[in-house]
């Protein structure tokens, strides 16, 4: 099973929702379309589906072309954000309820009812009508309605964001469980990179109707193609400040180090919020400083708003920390973990780190 | 959103349109037929060109006739759409009272026009109708079937009693869509009683008082029935409407052609000032 | 503005409550500071919308009082309250321009024109959407409008607590960042007394000064982010703080050690012997391939970023262990070290004190 774009575009009047879109999704793999609200998660979705004609391009399935194949016929199942159950049925009768209308035999809708329900820890809940269940049980019974049916590809869309932190936490932990059990492709919309990350699998980054990068999740995490996808898959938004190459020398405000064979030019530095420190650490590392905007103290960690020289960065660092806003301070970089952009964003130097892991 | 395409569902939309053209687009084609033809008889008709167009648009009576019709239309509208309004707001919002005014604010609107018209028309009888002899007794000297006034204000009362629920219940169903955060962040403001209408209630409310203006409006704009069970268009002509007085014309003179282009005016004239109030309103919504 | 008191406040929704389990609001009695900031921290239906709607005079308590300063607002309605609240979704007059919404609440207290001109600039400014004064707020991001919300609760200076529900419910991740340094910049600037209600642990630990964690109806502890991370009181306040939650396994406590499935793990002090169970934080657990140490069965690791999770199981317990990025996994983990400093006993799901120093 193989679900493959070759070519698909969307466009709505002058309005163009999706760009021309190549992208293969092999059997029994988790893929994650990561990309703030109004990317294009759902357009791409929903053309997958089968719920949206392209305007251009085709989709094979399997390697056949099922283009303009209803969404009925094409074996797919489809988790919304909303928690969409038959609010009338029990459990059982909404997980039922796919199986009943492909008019598969009583005794098999039984066994396979169960087995589902089992697999997502809903059989105590089976008699219960669903708006007596909380929203993550809710939500699981959406999820094992689209399971049951055996569909080679289920599409998730956003489907724990109207679930509470903790739970959210639970089942995302459970999803990929769930997955590497029914053996499907699974494509999982979220703005939450993450999510991405703890979903594993591969990710693929939306911006503006464009798939940026896609490739598997801790590559794209730390491989990032251009800025744009360092962007979208980071939270705490990436940091970014402009630094100057001259003679293999790169400089970001009075800190340089070394970059060898990149051309001279002005360039976009670009690095994660976890990565700048408070105290020296790594031998090399730049010291850079900066004014406090505002912190924020989690528990064991602080994130620290700086203001550099009109670039606004976060830094998350250990322990906690409580500076008067307004302080100057000195927050340290290990070069290592710099991502060099150049003027048209494309990446032009990785984050050395990275490479090494 | 939109909606996945599929050429078959053209298939299911032909039994309706084999309906609209048997029973709306064949029959007012016919009109256009006899609109520009003559008759004496025999079945033997020949070509008259736009005289019956002519005729009606300078006729004195229609004309007469369409002035009572913009003006009773306009009184209705002036007073259903605030009314229901009114009514609206002060409804309760949920429980067993909400469901008990539902039930009987719908009342109204499940009694056939004619039925309606008889009620009101011996409701309001002199000599043995309860409000009829209820006026009297109080020292009215009402009489719809003899003044012209009386007739005026019995037919309005029996329309806002027959379809201010209508626009009530639109209202409500605008209300009801508004989130309690609204309220709560308006009693947080202090804003007033008439601020919340104003800012709050009026702009959710706007969609549905589009389609209850509009509604209201061609309704009361071909009314028929009701005036023709309680006055017959009298006394004199002053309830004598458009609809009232082309069935005079259709059925009671048998005059084919100018009946015919009489309805074809009346439809044109329908539809221009559906639309104009459909542009301006969506406009006004837009600034509200 | 006023500090705030919840004196033994309870609610149940019944007439007659006849036990603990009727009330949504078991009695508590509290007391905010003025100009503090506070977040009530708990999973859907653990009572905090409750508490927030009675101080907010949605709702009349069943029993106890609510007092803003010396004043009791108890059954005060809302409007005589003198608060301003941002609701999960944003509430904004489509109609008016930004200008007019963030004038609003002013214009309806008969404030002179020129003062509300002055304050909304400033608050325009604060927000930062100076630029959209004149722009209607049909139409807008979801963001914006939620800005304007907070605007408008910002726009009074004399009021007594500004009440957030779930404000950043609708809000994407990149925008969350750039409101919650706006609304920790706001409290800095004006001090007004807030409350912030919240299922989000992320967005409670950074808002407030304290946070109040619920469950089932019950304040379960209330501290600094710091006290609840280091020493939660409850075992479900460490299962709810972090992510992660905190590792709980059953153990037999007798004095300095813990005895987990027939292994003694170490603690940093004396305690009384009892069954109960131990707590570890994630990131106080070290990996090790055979020697000392707790039993491990790892079952899936996982790359976040800026650490991986190792997922497995000790003494049949779900056991998560954080490493960080960079850090090393041995290739078969099978044992896991805890760090005795940071180990916490509780005993019937309480937090226990040591009762003195190791040997």
């Amino acid at each position: 099973m193989t679900l493959e774009l070759q070519g698909i575009s969307r466009a709505i009047g002058d309005e163009v929702w999706i760009h021309p879109t190549d992208l293969r999704l092999l059997p029994g793999t988790m893929n994650v379309l990561l990309g703030p609200t109004r990317a294009g998660k759902t357009t791409l979705m929903r053309l997958m589906a089968g719920l949206d004609a392209p305007t251009s391009g085709s989709i094979l399935w399997n390697g056949a072309d099922v283009t303009g194949v209803r969404v009925q016929d094409r074996g797919v199942a489809m988790v919304y954000q909303q928690f969409i159950n038959y609010p009338s049925m029990s459990v059982y009768d909404n997980i039922a309820s796919p199986l009943r209308l492909q008019g598969v035999p009583r005794a098999q809708v039984d066994s396979r009812v169960r087995q589902t329900a089992e697999m997502m820890r809903l059989t105590p809940m089976l008699e219960r009508r669903p708006l007596e269940l909380s929203g993550g049980q809710q939500q699981r019974t959406a999820l094992a309605r689209a399971l049951v049916k055996g569909a080679g590809l289920v599409m998730l869309d956003e489907p724990l964001a109207n679930l509470d932190y903790k739970l959210r936490e639970e089942l995302r932990a459970e999803i990929p469980r769930i997955f590497s059990e029914s053996g499907a492709i699974f494509v999982y919309a979220t703005t939450e990179p993450e999510e991405a990350l703890l979903l594993g699998g591969n990710t693929a980054t939306l911006w503006e109707g464009r798939i940026t990068q896609f490739g598997p999740t801790p590559e794209v995490y730390r491989a990032p193609r251009d800025a744009t996808t360092a962007r979208v898959f980071s939270d705490p938004p990436m940091n970014f400040a402009q630094a100057v190459i001259r003679n293999g020398r790169a400089r970001l405000g009075e800190a340089e180090w070394d970059v060898p064979g990149l051309p001279d030019g002005t360039y976009q530095a670009g690095f994660r919020a976890n990565h700048l420190r408070l105290s020296g650490g790594a031998p090399g590392a730049l010291a850079l400083p900066a004014r406090l905007r505002a912190s924020e103290v989690t528990g064991a960690e602080s994130y620290l708003h700086l203001d550099h020289s009109g670039d606004r960065w976060i830094a998350l660092v250990d322990g906690v920390h409580r500076p008067e806003p307004g302080q100057a301070l000195t927050v340290w970089l290990d070069p290592a973990h710099v991502y060099l952009f150049g003027s048209d964003g494309l990446l032009a130097r990785p984050a050395p780190y990275a490479q090494a892991a | 959103m939109d909606k996945p395409l599929n050429n078959r569902a053209w298939l299911l939309v032909l039994p309706v349109l084999l309906l609209v053209a048997f029973s709306a687009v064949i029959p007012l084609m016919t009109v256009v037929n006899y609109s520009v033809q003559d008759t004496f008889g025999n079945n033997q008709f020949f070509w008259n060109g736009l005289d019956w167009f002519r005729e009606v648009l300078g006729s004195d009576r229609i004309r007469a006739a369409l002035g009572r019709q913009i003006l009773f239309s306009a009184i209705i509208l002036a007073i259903e759409i605030p009314l229901g309004i009114f009514v609206a707001l002060n409804m309760p919002k949920r429980g067993f009272w909400a469901s008990l005014c539902l039930v009987l604010m719908a009342l109204p609107l499940l009694i056939p026009w004619n039925v309606v018209g008889t009620i009101w028309q011996v409701f309001g009888r002199v000599d043995i109708g309860l409000l009829g002899r209820a006026l009297a007794a109080m020292g009215f000297d009402y009489n719809y079937v003899n003044d012209p006034v009386d007739a005026w204000v019995t037919i309005i009362v029996m329309d806002v009693w027959h379809w201010t629920s209508l626009v009530a219940l639109l209202c409500y169903a605008g209300l009801q869509s508004i989130p309690d955060a609204y309220y709560q962040a308006a009693r947080i403001d202090q804003a007033s009683r008439w601020s919340v209408f104003r800012y709050i209630e009026l702009p959710k409310m706007s969609g549905v008082l589009l389609i209850a203006v509009l509604l209201r409006f061609m309704d009361s704009f071909m009314i028929y029935t009701e005036p023709f069970v309680l006055t017959g268009g009298g006394p004199g002509n002053a309830t004598t409407f458009l609809s009232i007085d082309l069935v005079k014309t259709a059925i009671g003179q048998f005059d084919l052609g100018p009946a015919a282009a009489f309805s074809l005016i009346y439809f044109l004239v329908i539809l221009l000032i559906s639309w104009v109030f459909y542009t301006v309103m969506t406009a006004q919504k837009e600034t509200l | 503005m006023a500090g705030i008191t919840l004196d033994d406040l309870a609610h149940s929704y019944l007439p007659t409550p006849r036990s603990q389990a009727d009330y949504a609001l078991k009695p508590m009695t509290m007391t905010w500071r003025d100009g503090g900031a506070y977040a009530l921290l708990g999973s859907s239906g653990c009572g905090k919308t409750t508490l927030l709607n009675i101080i907010s005079g949605l709702l009349t308590p069943s029993r106890g009082r609510v007092l803003f300063g010396d004043r009791d607002v108890t059954r005060l309605p809302t409007a005589d309250r003198n608060i301003a609240q941002v609701f999960q979704f944003p509430v904004v007059y489509d109609t008016m321009t930004v200008r007019q919404n963030l004038a609003f609440p002013l214009r309806n207290r008969g404030v002179p024109a020129a003062q509300i001109a002055a304050r909304v600039d400033a608050i325009a400014r604060m927000i930062g959407m100076e630029t959209q004064l004149d722009r209607r707020a049909r139409g807008l991001t979801a963001d914006a409008k939620q800005k304007i919300s907070l605007g408008r609760g910002m726009v009074r200076q004399d009021v007594n607590a500004i009440l957030f529900d779930e404000p950043l419910t609708v809000i994407d991740p990149h925008m969350k960042w750039e409101l919650r340094t706006q609304l920790k910049a706001l409290h800095r600037e004006f001090g007004h007394t807030m409350i912030y209600v919240t299922h989000d642990q992320t967005e409670a630990l950074t808002f407030a000064d304290e946070v109040v964690v619920m469950s089932e109806g019950r304040v379960v502890q209330a501290g600094t982010p710091q006290s609840l991370f280091d020493r939660p009181e409850h075992t479900f306040v460490g299962y709810f703080i972090g992510s992660p939650g905190m590792n709980l396994l059953p153990a037999r406590i007798d004095g300095a050690q813990a005895i987990v499935a027939g292994t003694s793990v170490p603690l940093d002090g004396l305690y009384a012997p009892a069954q109960g169970q131990i707590g570890i934080r994630p990131d106080a657990v070290r990996l090790a391939e055979g020697g000392p140490g707790l039993p491990f069965h790892a079952a899936r690791i996982e790359d976040v970023g800026r650490h991986r999770i190792v997922r497995g199981q000790v003494a049949g317990q779900p056991f998560n262990v954080t490493v960080p990025e960079g850090g090393t996994i041995p290739a078969a983990p099978d044992r896991v070290i805890l760090d005795p400093a940071r180990v916490g006993v509780f005993v019937d799901d309480w937090r226990v004190e040591p009762q003195g120093r190791a040997a």
